[in-house]
């Protein structure tokens, strides 16, 4: 079958620019995400967390296949789901979860939460709680990469809702044009909220939109960590040889509601169920494929689980812990 | 001292901020071979090449987006709006993220950008080229907004502007570009968030902005004929205002008329005397602040008409002789 062969031919470039223990610690990375999420989304039932929340599950491939294809130096921004950006990249998640509780020990001190989460010194330049709003952002950070002869990259993730936003269309076109060294990553996880894919857009699929940019456009199997990896990583490369943007879409799934407020009925628990299965989950999907590879093994597997069970309870122990951030220090960041 | 006009003393600022930082970039559109709508940038391009001087498609969004990343990551862009108004298209990424970006990450990031807005009326450019806007900014927190009344000024505060490591909305006149002053050829700063009292005068308090500040001016003039003497301040940085000598000045005066152009509804002269009102000089005002301002109506195009929608140097006169004369 094709998608065998694509799935190997991922497997094996993954491997050949990752490493097995680079493969290892992508899934461990996976693992954190569905760890981490399931347990904010606990805290969130218990009412221990302020606001709302995104939540990145179902969409770990996507996160941590894009990341790894980034190496130090380079940028990039999020969204507004963006803790599975921020675990992926930091390994931190006592600092993330800080944010999302608005503790003084999180990157962004009570300023930020959820949806604000920014380690610039690391190359992660933020989220965002606007839709697209980071696309016109990574174009101005390409022209300072290319200004100063850089060998980075800025990469920015987005979700099938932003590509309906103005910001979308002005970004793709300028970076194009500038042949700036970004990578456009969209996480299409099928719905905008509560608007399927389908009803906001009439093209079959989001990277056509390329040609309209007179970029490569490229869609992957976002549940997929090789392949997701394997494409951002090529497209990463081309932007460092000053060829120019990328979009890529990856095909994933959300599986839990947009926000803590959602009750999803747009959606049938028949669908999320469907994607919750060994065969399309991406951390199911990643763990077989490292077993059957060698890898790894189950007791492998399981020991991980264990050790990630063990530092999301750390992480929430340090980030319950942290001090409230100071009410006199309120203005002390508005200006420099 | 040599005289420049507003739109050479803004150039001249550009061209020694680029020569002395390599960092300075300009970004918009037209502002290259054109030479920016109102010749701002002329010669620019030529100078400092295509790599600093952007042109950009015709994307206000994507112009502020560009001004805010470069600016995030280490550059100092100024970009050119080409028409205050424009600068609406651009308004989510001037607002919810170059200003809100430093405090919503808790200071990791500082965002050093200048967005040059060409604004107001009397060209009959009509309702979508001809607004003042000035006072949208001004209810922004992490914006600093500064509004140059000549010359010398546009040229000092757009430095200090460029120096500054915030995001400044940097509001000109288009009738002021011809206008012409004594302006210093060295590379100097005028600070931002500090007023200037440009007349002293016993009997009333006069803050005017930008294109305003002239005719306050004048009206000033016709008024010492009178025997009327007006103090007359220009705040130059609307945000962070310098309100102690608009303060000290009603002090003197007991008395104060604020004009600009821009819409009174909601305008800047209400947050000047809402200022004066709950400082010390309430006890010594001798007669109700009073604010002139733009006529609640989108700027039509006649000049008929456009002339009715905005305060003249005769509506100043009059406001001020009113406000001077009124007995307690």
């Amino acid at each position: 079958m094709q998608s065998e062969t694509l799935e190997l031919q991922s497997l094996h470039y993954a491997l050949e620019h990752l490493g097995a223990a680079g493969l290892k610690d992508s899934l461990r990375r996976m693992m954190l995400i569905r760890r981490f999420e399931e347990q904010v989304d606990q805290l969130f039932l218990m009412g221990r967390t302020r606001g709302t929340l995104h939540l990145s599950i179902g969409q770990e491939a996507t996160n941590v296949g894009a990341l790894k294809a980034l190496r130090q130096g380079d940028r990039f921004f999020s969204h507004h789901r963006g803790h599975g950006h921020a675990l992926a990249w930091t390994d931190d998640p006592a600092r993330v979860l800080a944010d999302i509780l608005g503790k003084a020990n999180g990157f962004c001190g009570g300023f930020g939460g959820t949806m604000h989460m920014a380690d610039p010194r690391s190359g992660f330049l933020g989220g965002n709680g606007i839709v697209a709003g980071g696309l016109p952002l990574s174009v101005g950070v390409g022209l300072a990469i290319q200004l100063r002869g850089e060998d980075a990259v800025c990469l920015v993730f987005f979700g099938d809702g932003a590509v309906n936003e103005g910001a979308f269309h002005e970004a793709l076109n300028m970076a194009s044009i500038w042949r700036l060294p970004l990578v456009f990553v969209c996480e299409n996880n099928r719905y905008a909220m509560s608007t399927p894919v389908a009803a906001a857009i009439n093209v079959e699929a989001i990277s056509t939109r390329a040609v309209a940019y007179g970029i490569p456009g490229q869609g992957v199997d976002g549940n997929d960590f090789c392949e997701v990896y394997s494409a951002v990583h090529t497209a990463v490369e081309r932007a460092r040889a000053g060829a120019g943007p990328t979009l890529i879409e990856a095909l994933t799934y959300r599986i839990k509601g947009h926000s803590r407020s959602d009750r999803q009925a747009y959606r049938s628990r028949e669908e999320v169920r469907r994607w919750q299965q060994p065969d399309h989950d991406p951390l199911s999907r990643f763990a077989a494929t490292l077993v059957d590879a060698g890898f790894i093994t189950e007791e492998g597997l399981t020991s991980l689980q264990d050790e990630t069970a063990v530092r999301v309870e750390a992480a929430v122990a340090a980030a319950e812990a942290g001090a409230e951030p100071d009410p006199a220090r309120l203005l002390d960041h508005v200006y420099a | 001292m040599r005289e420049l006009s507003y739109r050479e003393a803004l150039n001249e600022a550009l061209a020694q901020a680029m020569e002395a930082d390599p960092d300075v970039i300009l970004i918009g559109e037209d502002i290259g071979v054109y030479g920016g709508a109102f010749g701002v940038t002329a010669g620019l391009l030529e100078r400092f090449g295509d790599k600093r001087v952007i042109d950009t498609p015709v994307s206000e969004a994507g112009i502020t987006g560009a001004c805010v990343g470069a600016a995030i990551s280490g550059l100092r862009p100024v970009g050119d709006m080409q028409f205050s108004d424009f600068m609406t298209l651009g308004m989510e990424q001037l607002v919810l993220q170059a200003a809100r970006m430093r405090s919503m990450f808790a200071g990791q990031v500082c965002v050093p950008l200048v967005m040059r807005l060409p604004g107001g009326a009397g060209t009959g450019a009509a309702a979508q080229h001809s607004g003042s806007y000035e006072n949208w900014f001004v209810h922004v927190p992490g914006l600093k907004v500064v509004m140059p009344s000549c010359a010398r000024d546009a040229k000092g505060l757009l430095l200090a502007a460029i120096d500054d490591d915030n995001p400044v909305v940097f509001c000109e006149h288009k009738l002021l570009y011809n206008t012409r002053g004594p302006v210093p050829e060295a590379s100097f700063r005028e600070p931002l968030g500090v007023s200037s009292v440009l007349r002293e005068g016993r009997d009333l308090t006069l803050v005017a902005t930008s294109m305003m500040v002239r005719l306050a001016l004048e009206a000033a003039d016709i008024l010492a004929g009178e025997g009327i003497e007006v103090e007359v301040i220009d705040p130059r940085t609307l945000r962070p205002l310098d309100d102690g000598p608009i303060v000290d000045s009603v002090i003197k005066t007991g008395r104060l008329l604020v004009v600009h152009e821009a819409v009174k509804t909601g305008g800047f002269g209400g947050e000047v005397v809402a200022r004066v009102v709950a400082s010390d000089a309430f006890d010594y005002l001798d007669a109700p602040p009073r604010r002139l301002g733009g006529r609640d109506v989108p700027m039509p195009q006649s000049q008929v008409l456009e002339a009715a929608a905005i305060p003249d140097t005769g509506d100043i006169v009059r406001e001020a002789r009113n406000l001077a004369l009124l007995r307690e």
